[in-house]
């Protein structure tokens, strides 16, 4: 069973949680200035690495808080934890 | 004391471990189904046999070992009907064509709905089904019921069954005797097959792809394909590309053997039961996919649990079964649901990747026309609308509608 | 013939005989018996037949290890496929023995299952001496440490439990349960069987409760350490006629002995690779059978187990081993002669032990890798999973450790490994009898071409039986080794995967079935509607439509749906709104946010407005659509879709917090808060009026997409003027608890005016005249807001919303794009079918591909009008207008006419009444 140390309520089962995907993805500060292409990657490519990713996380059953974890997409170990998600 | 029938046994030989030579024509990287299928069909139809396989573990070993073998071609969009349909008719034919069992069994698939939604959009699907030619048909409660007799069909059910779309000539068929049949035949015209050699880099020259490193030394090649399903990302990722693919965790799972009580296959994407008896009499049933990405090919059990509720509350007889074996495979799935098969942006490179959960049943499929795609080095008719490139123009093939999980 | 001892058995209750009956008929037992030793006691061998061969196969194992003996339970409702060695017995238990393959009873399992989630700060698996230890010395060094003891027997101990009481292991293990009386932080579960380790400390065990109320239980352990002490389970040896009812497992048939006081022999010979078979001779021996012979394949033997052997007469065969059987010509089949390199011995039980394997399943499943080692004779854990380091200790037989027993290092003898690829026709060699499996088998497999032993498994199906290869699976490693000449560490063993024994379908459901197998939710007001049929939206049970009884029945849909349209639209109806999904969000900087995620602009929203808004993902594709109202320079109330309320606040929440943390803004679902009636229809205001009289209601005073606080029937409420039927409508928001009482009040004062509940359907039929799209009907994620015709909703002031970027991308402007259009029938009267895909007029629906441009999305046998007429999404459909298309179900045209989607008051006339 995935467990995710939410920041502030310790760690909980993955169940509690929403997954958010690659952490560190900004929303474009101005999209209408980027070409197609740039686009489709901020749409559509997150990173997918097969090893430690850092990614974001949120607790839909408890803090309702987003987060940042490092996880081990093989082993599922957390290496590291932050607050925010911004 | 019952005795039962043997299956059908293996051809008296397979097929054998190469070694790597320092060159071929193409190499493809990825020994599951779509690889093997792919060097078979560039061996048989486009006369090019100076082809190696790499696998990076035990060949079909991957999804390929893993999957629940469902066979269907009834999507919504006629890109996806193209493909799927393409590689049904395949399969209706893959025994000739190789020469040994596949025991593909056209038990019919049944999709149930379980509200006013999943009615609209059931046969919303069957009559597009329907016109592009495909066997289609809606049915109501009643007339599922008597197809599936331990269905429960009443308004018990806590999500009742309303109606379903119905594909006869879908179903199931034996995965390694396909994948195998694929390697002997493959290997039978010259194809080389490379177990336990794993790519850990790619030479490049400008815009061409010269060569790759693997774990057995570097292997030099006229044209690369990838079909690495959930590795498909990390691979392109040596190359330099990112592709719009995440993987995650899908979980199957086995009960012990049992008297035959279901002769069709029956998926609810509503409550997610995906289930068919097999050949031998186990119940064999897909569970959900897990939402983080994951490559550890083991999945979180709160997902068998809910899928366990689920199932029994459709079929009340399975509530006595046993799980047996539980295990999951690694799906790389894209943003609209569809695979990407198609170029990458080298002159001599493809790819064939994103299938999702709904590799299995394109296996001969996809092989024939990603084959046809890299010896002609240009997309096959029905492989264009899956480029890399409709993620850039918009102009997506959401099956996300009408299949939630595309098993 | 009894093969019951006059005394002994620690498992079983002399004071307590038991009835069970096998395939038909009745079998002595006592208390504590499984059936496997009940069959045994009862000098009834055979329990099973191949699946395929149909040859006669009895008990090998004691426990988990068995490969063959599995029955199927007739009693209680049934259960295929249950290991006889491990089923207790019970009065009115009756089973059918069965060939490889259950059969899954008819009717509804009733039976309680219930799911336990506990804590733990040590999960000790495994109750022998070796987790004992590791248990009292957690429990003493951390005082008050919750240690958990999960131990698939009916008592603790493991092997120790049968030891003689005045021996070393027997003192330790009364001194042991003696220390683990006086910890509180101790709890011990008997019964049962740990099953999967899924990482991260969780464990999931089955604990068998045959007189509890529950019969089984699942239990979820979160643990911060696991402790693995699982033992081991006994190997066989291979030899011709390896399967037959009288071989088994020979520290199997010692534990029949001293658990259930069952002589499994009169007569034996015993062969072992390793020092427990001597061992299990020396039981055997004493319990009464005779020994005529024991095989050890090692070449040199000295000890006091040689010792043991000789002072009671005991002929031991040095390099000595098994090369056939021979089976009765009856139906049993049983054990009648022993074939070996010494000789031929008149025997009815062949004892055989070919050494131990580690269980290092729980080790595995989390990632952990094995190495063989030779010192064991086995597969031992290596390398644990990475996440489990730290985490996870395996200690005792499980590790490899040999000295469980106090006592055993000393003298112990080092194992023999024995795997032979040549031990006799192969085709009767067994590797895995549940599967009937064969070293002929395994041979095609490797002349096929295949080496790797998870293609070997794959191909000869070894391994995959109802064991899953704890009986034979390490065996058949080994012989795959020797037959590929390979060393067994470079073939290894395939994954272990869970559940470590089976788990039944129902048992993994637990309480989640029936009505708890998913929420149901009902709005406030259910029980004023609850009489109407209804529609599942989600979770959320919604009135679907309120057929009245007539002179010939009560309504159909059609009939009901007709009448309340027809109330709407001349009257006055009303209607259970309060499942739509509510959202209030605060702060200073709402509107911002706002502004951001609708494609319209909100920020100039006044207090006392509301404004109906268009959600897109940054697809540019039609999520939500919804009213927000400004309630307060800081506060807004959103709504969204009944569906898709989580999803839309989780969105919020992700924009907020993950892209604009800086904004002022908190969000809160009140959902469940407010409940919700929507009054509409021309005589609304006089209903309104009615209720909140104190107020000026009219269009003036009060107009279209205002909101304002009222006491509605005494009842504070927030009455805000929105329509969804383009009729003069009024939503009145209460808190819920006024729920059935605003209901009650609505139906009073409109009762003079005939006010007429009505439901989904109708509230569809009103809404699809007006054109406006439900979104997951109408849309269904390829949808932009200019394919629905709200160009008007998308702002061109602002430079970015949500989606934006995307519906500048080529495809997203592309004139032939998909929109929403309305149909009508050509005939004026036939039903169109959602679903329907549109093609061309009279095109030859034989050839295939028929090319198709749309499909019908919404529609509905009359409207105001009384005519059919739909929603569809066409191709280029806004261009269109007048064409004539085919509308196709099942293959069966209807000629349709397209037209704009907005069917009735296209003006707008009628909001204000």
């Amino acid at each position: 069973m995935l467990r995710i140390p939410c920041p502030h309520c310790g760690e909980r089962d993955a169940t509690e949680f929403h997954y958010g995907a690659a952490a560190g993805v900004d929303y474009p500060t101005d999209p209408a200035a980027l070409t197609d292409g740039e686009w489709a990657a901020y749409l559509f490519v997150r990173a997918n690495p097969r090893g430690w990713f850092r990614e974001r996380w949120f607790h839909a059953a408890g803090c309702r808080l987003w987060f940042h974890v490092e996880r081990h997409t093989v082993t599922d170990q957390v290496r590291t934890v932050r607050e925010g998600a911004a | 004391m019952t005795i039962s029938a043997r299956l059908p046994g293996h051809p008296e030989f397979l097929w054998r471990e190469d070694e790597p030579k320092a060159s071929y024509d193409v190499v493809v990287v990825g020994g599951g189904g779509h690889g093997l299928a792919t060097a078979y069909y560039l061996a048989k139809n486009h006369g090019i046999t100076n082809v190696a396989v790499l696998e990076k573990g035990w060949l079909a070993g991957g999804n390929m070992a893993r999957n629940t073998t469902i066979i269907r071609s009834n999507y919504l969009w006629d890109e996806s009907a193209g493909i799927y349909e393409h590689s049904l008719r395949l399969w209706e034919s893959l025994e000739e064509e190789l020469d040994t069992q596949v025991m593909f069994s056209q038990r019919g698939v049944l999709n149930l709905a379980h509200n006013l939604s999943d009615i609209r959009e059931g046969k919303r699907r069957v009559n597009a089904n329907q016109l592009n030619g495909l066997d289609a048909q809606w049915l109501d409660a009643q007339e599922i019921g008597k197809l599936v007799p331990i269905l429960d069909v009443t308004d018990r059910p806590r999500h009742p069954v309303l109606g379903g779309t119905f594909q006869p000539r879908a179903g199931i068929a034996k995965h390694d005797y396909v994948a195998w049949g694929f390697a002997r035949a493959a290997q039978a015209l010259g194809v080389d097959i490379i177990q336990h050699c794993e790519v850990t880099g790619f030479q490049t020259s400008g815009d061409r792809v010269t060569g790759v490193s693997t774990t057995r030394g570097d292997i030099s090649f006229g044209r690369l394909a990838l079909s690495a399903a959930g590795h498909s990302g990390v691979l392109a990722g040596q190359l330099g590309v990112r592709l719009p693919l995440q993987s995650h965790p899908l979980q199957a799972l086995v009960s012990e053997l049992l008297e035959q009580v279901l002769d069709t296959v029956v998926m609810s994407n509503a409550v997610h039961v995906y289930v068919s008896q097999a050949h031998k009499g186990e119940l064999v049933m897909g569970a959900g996919v897990d939402a983080h990405v994951g490559y550890g090919q083991r999945g979180s059990f709160h997902v068998i649990e809910e899928q366990m509720a689920a199932a029994v509350e459709l079929f009340p007889i399975f509530a006595r079964a046993h799980v047996l074996r539980t295990w999951a495979g690694i799906v790389d799935v894209t943003p609209d649901a569809s695979p990407i098969i198609g170029h990458l942006p080298f002159e001599n490179a493809y790819v064939n990747c994103g299938w999702g959960t709904g590799g299995f049943k394109a296996t001969p499929g996809v092989g024939s026309v990603y084959a046809d795609t890299v010896a002609h080095e240009r997309p096959h008719p029905l492989a264009a609308p899956f480029a890399l490139d409709r993620f850039t123009t918009g102009r997506l093939i959401d099956e996300h509608g009408a299949a939630a999980v595309a098993h | 013939m009894s093969r019951r001892l006059p005394t002994g058995g620690s498992r079983i209750d002399r004071s307590r005989p038991v009835t069970i009956t096998v395939d038909g008929v009745e079998v002595a037992a006592y208390h504590g018996d499984t059936v496997a030793s009940a069959l045994l006691a009862a000098d009834r061998p055979l329990l099973s037949r191949g699946i395929y061969s149909g040859r006669p196969r009895g008990v090998m194992g004691v426990g988990v290890e068995d490969a063959c003996a599995y029955v199927q339970v007739l009693s209680g409702g049934g259960e295929p496929m249950v290991a006889a060695t491990t089923l207790e017995v019970h009065d009115g238990l009756a089973v059918e023995r069965i060939a490889g393959r259950g059969r899954l009873p008819a009717g509804d399992d009733t039976t309680r299952y219930d799911t336990l989630y506990g804590h733990a700060e040590i999960a000790v698996v495994g109750g022998g001496l070796a987790g004992l230890r590791a248990a009292v010395a957690a429990a003493e060094d951390a005082d008050g440490a919750r240690v958990l003891i999960l131990d698939d027997g009916p008592a603790l101990g493991g092997a120790a439990a049968d030891l003689p009481a005045d021996s070393a292991a027997g003192r330790e293990l009364r001194d042991l349960l003696t220390r683990l009386d006086g910890l509180e932080g101790v709890t011990v579960l008997t019964r049962t069987t740990v099953t999967g380790s899924h990482g991260h400390g969780r464990l999931v065990a089955l604990e068998q409760r045959p007189h509890g109320v529950a019969k089984r239980r699942l239990h979820h352990v979160q643990a911060v350490g696991v402790v693995l002490a699982t033992g081991s389970h006994e190997r066989p040896l291979v030899f011709a006629d390896n399967d037959r009812p009288g071989v088994m497992l020979a520290c199997a048939a010692a534990d029949y002995v001293t658990r259930y006081a069952v002589l499994p022999g009169e007569r034996a010979v015993v062969w072992t690779a390793h020092d427990a078979g001597l061992h299990a001779a020396v039981e055997l021996a004493d319990a009464g059978t005779e020994i005529v012979a024991v095989l050890d394949v090692r070449e040199t033997m000295a000890g006091p187990l040689a010792a043991a052997l000789a002072g009671r007469g005991i002929a031991l065969h040095l390099g000595a081993e098994v090369t056939g059987t021979d089976g009765s010509d009856d139906e049993s089949g049983r054990l009648i002669r022993v074939h070996t390199t010494v000789g031929s011995f008149d025997v009815d039980l062949l004892a055989i032990s070919g050494g131990a394997n580690p269980a290092v399943e729980l080790f595995s499943h989390p990632g952990g890798r094995t190495r063989w080692s030779d010192e064991v004779a086995g597969f031992v854990p290596d390398v644990p999973a990475p996440g489990q380091v730290g985490r996870e200790v395996v200690v005792g037989a499980a590790a490899g450790d040999q000295d469980v027993v106090p006592g055993w290092r000393e003298t112990l003898q080092p194992p023999a490994t024995v795997f032979r690829a040549d031990a006799g026709d192969p085709e009767l060699v067994f590797l895995d009898p549940h599967r009937d499996a064969t070293l002929a088998d395994l041979r095609r497999a490797h002349a096929a071409g295949l080496s790797s032993v998870e293609h070997v498994k794959r191909f000869t199906t070894i391994g995959t039986g109802a064991d899953q290869g704890r009986g034979f699976g390490v065996l058949a490693v080994g012989v795959l080794a020797q037959e590929l000449g390979r060393p067994i560490e470079e073939v290894g063993t395939t994954t272990y995967r869970p559940p470590y024994v089976p788990l039944s379908f129902a048992l993994l459901a637990g309480r989640n079935r029936g009505e708890l197998s998913d929420p149901v939710r009902v709005s406030q007001a259910h029980d004023r509607v609850a009489h109407a049929p209804m529609e599942d939206v989600g979770q959320w049970k919604r009135p679907w439509y309120f057929p009245r009884s007539t002179a010939d029945g009560l309504e159909d849909l059609d009939a009901s749906v007709a009448r309340e349209v027809r109330a709407v639209r001349t009257g006055v109806g009303m209607m259970d709104a309060s499942t739509l999904g509510k959202i209030l969000l605060q702060g200073a900087d709402v509107g911002v946010l706002l502004d951001r995620v609708y494609t319209n602009l909100f920020s100039t929203l006044k207090v006392g407005k509301v404004r109906y808004g268009v959600m897109c993902g940054p697809d540019g594709m039609v999520v939500d659509d919804g009213t927000t109202a400004r309630l307060s320079g800081t506060d807004w109330l959103m709504t969204t879709t009944t569906g898709n309320a989580a999803a839309v606040l989780d969105t919020l929440e992700e924009w907020h917090q993950t892209e604009w943390p800086g904004l002022d803004i908190a969000l809160t679902s009140v959902t469940d808060q407010w409940a919700v009636v929507a009054v509409a229809g021309p005589r609304s205001r006089d209903v309104v009026a009615t209720l909140a009289p104190q107020h000026d209601w009219s269009a003036e005073a009060f107009g279209f997409m205002d909101w304002r606080e009222a006491p509605v029937a005494g009842i504070p409420a927030r009455v805000l003027r929105i329509s969804f039927s383009g009729e003069l409508a009024f939503e009145l928001h209460v808190p819920s608890w006024y729920a059935a009482a605003l209901w009650d009040a609505v139906e009073e004062a409109g009762a003079p005016h005939g006010i007429t509940p009505y439901g989904t359907e109708t509230m569809h039929v009103l809404r699809a005249e007006k054109g406006f799209p439900i979104v997951g009907q109408d849309t269904d994620g390829t949808v932009t807001p200019h394919d629905l015709g709200m160009s008007w909703a998308v702002s061109r002031k602002k430079t970015d919303f949500i989606g934006m970027r995307s519906l500048a991308r080529a495809d997203a402007r592309r004139p032939d794009r998909r929109q929403l259009v309305g149909l009508v029938p050509l005939d004026g009267s036939s039903r169109i079918v959602e679903g329907a895909q549109l093609v061309a007029h009279g095109a030859d629906l034989t050839a295939f591909p028929v090319a198709m441009a749309g499909h019908v999305t919404s529609a509905y046998p009359s409207g105001h009008d009384g005519r059919p007429f739909a929603l569809a999404l066409l191709d280029g459909g806004r261009d269109r207008v007048g064409e004539v298309l085919d509308a196709v179900d099942d293959l069966v045209p209807l000629a349709v006419r397209v037209t704009g989607p907005v069917s009735y008051d296209e003006q707008g006339a009628r909001r204000d009444g």
